[in-house]
């Protein structure tokens, strides 16, 4: 840029380098040069638009379009059959099927994935709305394509291959028996999920028949996926996060804490007890874990430091979004400076007012297995045209580390521990070793009556995968909700459930 | 072989659109007009294929062959547009009005698609329109003397125009735009906008504008014009025609610029306006729905998110290559042939088909520009500078709006969307261009 007089006043006009005097009429040039910023400020506002509507289209839209809200999703169906959705080893989970000469949607296993897989059937559920859109685009070969357009003949749209695993789901489903309850089994390393049931259930191939029936019982509310979208008290598998933080306040070493429990801790007028009725004598910060002692849970909360607590549990996506593909609760962690002592006290256990959901449990537990890296959980493993070419891959990837590594791996041998010493030594097991937690959640006002909570991991040298089990009022985590994740632990490795 | 042509019409229409496109910029790299025929005659057989094969999709899914009819007799007035302006204006640029034609197909398949009645009312506007302003070129490129003698007049009619609209207006959609005059009515801010390019260029441009002793611009004169725009703009806030307000602004803005040739003065225009864009958010609740709509509309998806909600969901279902005329669901969203005709196009003719609307639009604007730019006298000039400034910017807001780039504004897009008051004055632009591009022609 030059500077030069104009027009022999004090005005300065800033000049462009490629300004020739001689080539041009100088005095048009300079009436010009005012048009030219007016150009090219309005080439920068079209461009910005025209970037901003393609990246729009290719990348926003496609994460929007998938909404309830949107009723055009079913406009697609005019020109595109409904792809099929597929589990790990290419059984068929939900397609399009005849019957009576009338296109319905199967779903052959009935009320195994009910949840999970949902149904396209009386608005979309499940994966049938996260990959709606999937399955009504066809990627089938472009000739094929415009040739059944040309003939005014639907395309086949394209097909879902999940990571669910029909076994597992059966074992999962199966240890859930009757009672209400949600049970989630994921890749450790790599957050595919392998197993969701959520129970109450029902069949997804009647569910617009019985749309009256299945949603008539609010307490029972069946079409809730619990996995996702219950939110619980936590209970005792909240104090890995209690722990954690206490350990980030302390340089990671827990060795000088001790604590003498008499099955009571009491501090200004509020009072906590262990689970029924027991007395832990003197515990150090491992057995303290270990044999989930409310009352020494409860001394270290009250000396926490709160706003880094609410960051710790803020890092750990307390109130936050979550790294899934389907729709969800977010958790709540409600402490903060404010709080008074009694709800500090309630927090640091597991009760009170935080409530978290099960899949985020188990997003925790697998970062911990993770050492420390949180995966993105998934159920797509690839999207393939009706022919088998595939279209989209989905590649396991990190969402976030949420904790330092050493952070992660301390957890993890307090988890070891629960298992070897404490409320689950039900799962040593010869063929792999598992860690956990195990959590009794009080619920509502009623005293001694809980929902069993356990979530772990196992590991053969590596970290295998993640289990997490609520099962509603059924008593303790140790005598109901382990046994159970025993189970499935055992499935997944082959093992014959012996004691059952 | 019909069921075919319908089945693949959302390709070949796409097909059509880019060809049209391309040709649209082709021309600019050809400097004679004979060289450039060949492209124009292109471009109009690639019009006449785009609006017959639209109505054909249309009556042939909607059962409806009337609609054949009426194509009919919209090809006759394309026809009778071009040859009419190749006879009595040999000299006026044959893009502009290839460029009228084919937006104004367009405008009349995607309205038909949507209302029928609507697309007959708006034909009728647009044959009258165009007779109308049929005169216009020749008034503009022989009566300059007479257009600048009233410049301060066109300033004051237009403040009481608008003042008028304030007192005796009706309220649309939370808006007070429309004015009824024997049972006509109208939006009067659209003809206002056509007024104030002149008022600017007759006090911007004239021969005591820029002070014979001194070389500076006459103070007073520039004092007069910005506080006539500020009342413009002032009576437009009012009357919560947001969208009008800042049109208004910024061609006062640029003109000034270009006239002052001080680039300090837009810096000065860009401040002045986050300034009152903050103050209006502070101010106004119907700003802050509208910013709150904009930064997440499905927040409140059911209530003040739903109409760019929908817009969005309309063109994200659309995607690139629509989902074809009649297939899709564009009257969910709420007056969707004025304001979010952008939306309904891009999700039955796909947004690819949409991406090319927006780089027409661009070159008309470049058009506009380059007249200005090449224009000798300086009063028109500024003329063709705050009319591609309007059209520009105008273009922008609607398309930025339900795209969500930008909060919305309720602006129409300028010859595609329903709205008679709309498409009369932005005929009466573009005719003012036509007139300027003979001058420039001819200079």
């Amino acid at each position: 840029m030059t500077v030069r007089r104009d027009r022999e006043d004090d005005d300065l006009i800033y000049d462009d380098l490629t300004y020739d005097d001689n080539d041009r009429d100088p005095g048009r040039d300079r009436n010009n040069r005012e048009l030219m910023v007016t150009v090219y400020i309005f080439l920068f506002l079209f461009v910005s638009l025209i970037l901003y509507f393609a990246y729009f289209v290719q990348f926003r839209a496609p994460k929007q379009i998938v909404s309830s809200y949107n009723m055009r999703q079913k406009n697609l169906e005019n020109s595109v059959i409904r792809g099929t959705i597929y589990s790990d080893n290419k059984e068929v989970l939900a397609r399009e099927a005849l019957k009576d000469g009338a296109e319905i949607r199967n779903y052959p296993y009935a009320s195994l994935f009910a949840h999970v897989v949902g149904f396209s059937t009386y608005g979309n559920y499940g994966l049938e709305k996260t990959a709606n859109i999937e399955l009504l685009t066809s990627n089938a070969p472009v000739d094929e394509r415009l040739g059944k357009e040309m003939a005014g003949v639907r395309n086949t749209g394209d097909d879902i291959y999940t990571s669910l695993n029909i076994s597992l789901q059966k074992t999962a489903y199966d240890v859930l028996a009757n009672y209400r309850g949600a049970a989630i089994v994921m890749e450790a390393k790599t957050g595919r999920i392998l197993a969701m049931v959520s129970k109450p259930d029902f069949d997804p191939n009647t569910v617009s028949e019985n749309w009256a029936k299945i949603t008539e019982n609010e307490d029972e509310a069946a079409l809730v996926n619990r996995c996702t979208a219950g939110l619980y008290p936590p209970g005792s598998t909240f104090k890995t996060v209690t722990l954690l933080e206490y350990l980030r306040e302390h340089d990671l070493d827990g060795s000088d804490y001790a604590y003498s429990c008499n099955g009571s801790f009491v501090k200004d007028d509020s009072r906590i007890e262990c689970y029924h009725g027991s007395v832990h004598g003197t515990v150090d910060l491992l057995r303290s874990y270990a044999k989930s002692c409310n009352c020494s849970f409860a001394n270290i909360g009250a000396m926490l430091d709160i706003p880094r607590f609410e960051d710790t549990a803020d890092s750990l996506l307390f109130g936050r979004a979550l790294p899934v593909e389907s729709d969800y609760k977010r958790s709540s962690f409600a402490l903060n400076s404010s709080s008074d002592t009694d709800e500090i006290l309630q927090t640091s256990i597991g009760q009170g007012k935080t409530l978290m959901t099960p899949m985020h449990l188990a997003l925790i537990t697998q970062a911990i297995a993770n050492d420390g890296e949180m995966m993105r959980a998934t159920l797509i493993d690839r999207q393939e045209n009706y022919l088998g070419t595939v279209i989209r891959e989905q590649k396991p990837s990190v969402y976030r580390r949420v904790m330092k590594e050493d952070e992660a791996k301390m957890l993890k041998s307090y988890m070891l521990d629960v298992v070897s010493e404490g409320t689950g030594k039900k799962l040593q097991s010869p063929y792999y070793t598992a860690a956990g937690k195990t959590g009794s959640a009080e619920y509502g006002s009623e005293k001694g009556k809980s929902h069993a909570w356990f979530t772990g991991f196992s590991q053969t040298g590596s970290p295998d995968i993640v289990v997490t089990i609520i099962i509603e009022k059924a008593g303790s985590g140790g005598d109901y909700a382990v046994p159970a994740a025993k189970r499935i632990f055992d499935a997944y490795y082959g093992v014959s459930a012996g004691g059952f | 072989m019909s069921d075919a042509v319908v089945g693949l019409s959302r390709y070949l229409l796409t097909i059509f659109a880019i060809f049209y496109t391309f040709h649209c910029y082709v021309v600019f790299i050809f400097k004679s007009e004979e060289e450039r025929t060949p492209f124009y005659v292109i471009q109009n057989i690639l019009m006449v294929m785009t609006h017959v094969l639209g109505f054909y999709v249309l009556s042939e899914r909607s059962g409806n062959t009337d609609l054949l009819f009426i194509c009919a007799f919209q090809e006759v007035m394309f026809f009778a547009v071009l040859i009419l302006y190749r006879m009595l204006y040999p000299e006026a640029s044959r893009l502009i009005t290839n460029n009228i034609c084919f937006l104004l197909s367009i405008s009349f398949v995607i309205l038909t698609r949507l209302s029928y009645s609507r697309s007959i009312r708006q034909f009728v506007v647009v044959v009258i329109s165009l007779i109308l302003t049929l005169v216009i070129p020749f008034v503009i490129s022989r009566l300059e003397y007479l257009l600048k003698k009233y410049t301060l007049y066109y300033g004051v009619a237009g403040v009481l125009i608008l003042l008028a609209m304030m007192t005796l207006g009706t309220v649309t959609n939370g808006s007070k735009i429309t004015l009824s005059i024997g049972g006509v009515t109208f939006q009067p801010s659209e003809f206002v906008k056509v007024l104030f390019v002149f008022f600017l260029a007759g006090m911007l441009s004239d021969e005591s504008f820029i002070d014979e002793e001194t070389g500076r611009p006459d103070r007073n004169r520039i004092i007069a014009t910005v506080l006539i725009s500020a009342l413009h703009i002032l009576i437009l806030v009012m009357c919560k025609d947001l969208g009008a307000a800042m049109i208004f602004f910024v061609v006062a803005l640029f003109t000034i610029y270009a006239a002052l040739k001080k680039p300090l003065i837009l810096a000065g225009g860009a401040a002045a306006f986050g300034l009152s864009a903050f103050a209006g958010y502070r101010l106004f609740s119907h700003v802050r729905v509208r910013v709150a709509a904009w930064r997440d509309p499905f927040a409140d998806i059911e209530g003040k998110g739903y109409q760019l909600s929908q817009s969005l969901f309309a063109i994200g279902t659309g995607s690139w290559a629509g989902m074809g005329l009649l297939m899709g669901s564009p009257d969910k969203i709420p007056v969707v042939e004025a304001d979010f005709i952008f939306s309904a196009i891009s999700e039955e003719m796909g947004c690819l088909f949409a991406l090319c609307l927006i780089l027409i639009c661009l070159s008309n604007f470049l058009m506009f520009m380059n007249i200005s730019m090449s224009i000798g006298d300086e009063y028109f000039r500024v003329i063709s500078l705050g009319l591609a400034v309007n059209y520009g910017f105008q273009v922008f807001l609607t398309i930025g709006g339900v795209t969500k780039f930008i909060p919305l504004t309720g602006v129409t897009l300028p010859l595609l969307s329903f709205g008679g008051t709309s498409v009369m004055s932005t005929l009466i632009m573009f005719a003012i261009i036509q007139g300027l591009y003979i001058i420039k022609k001819g200079s």
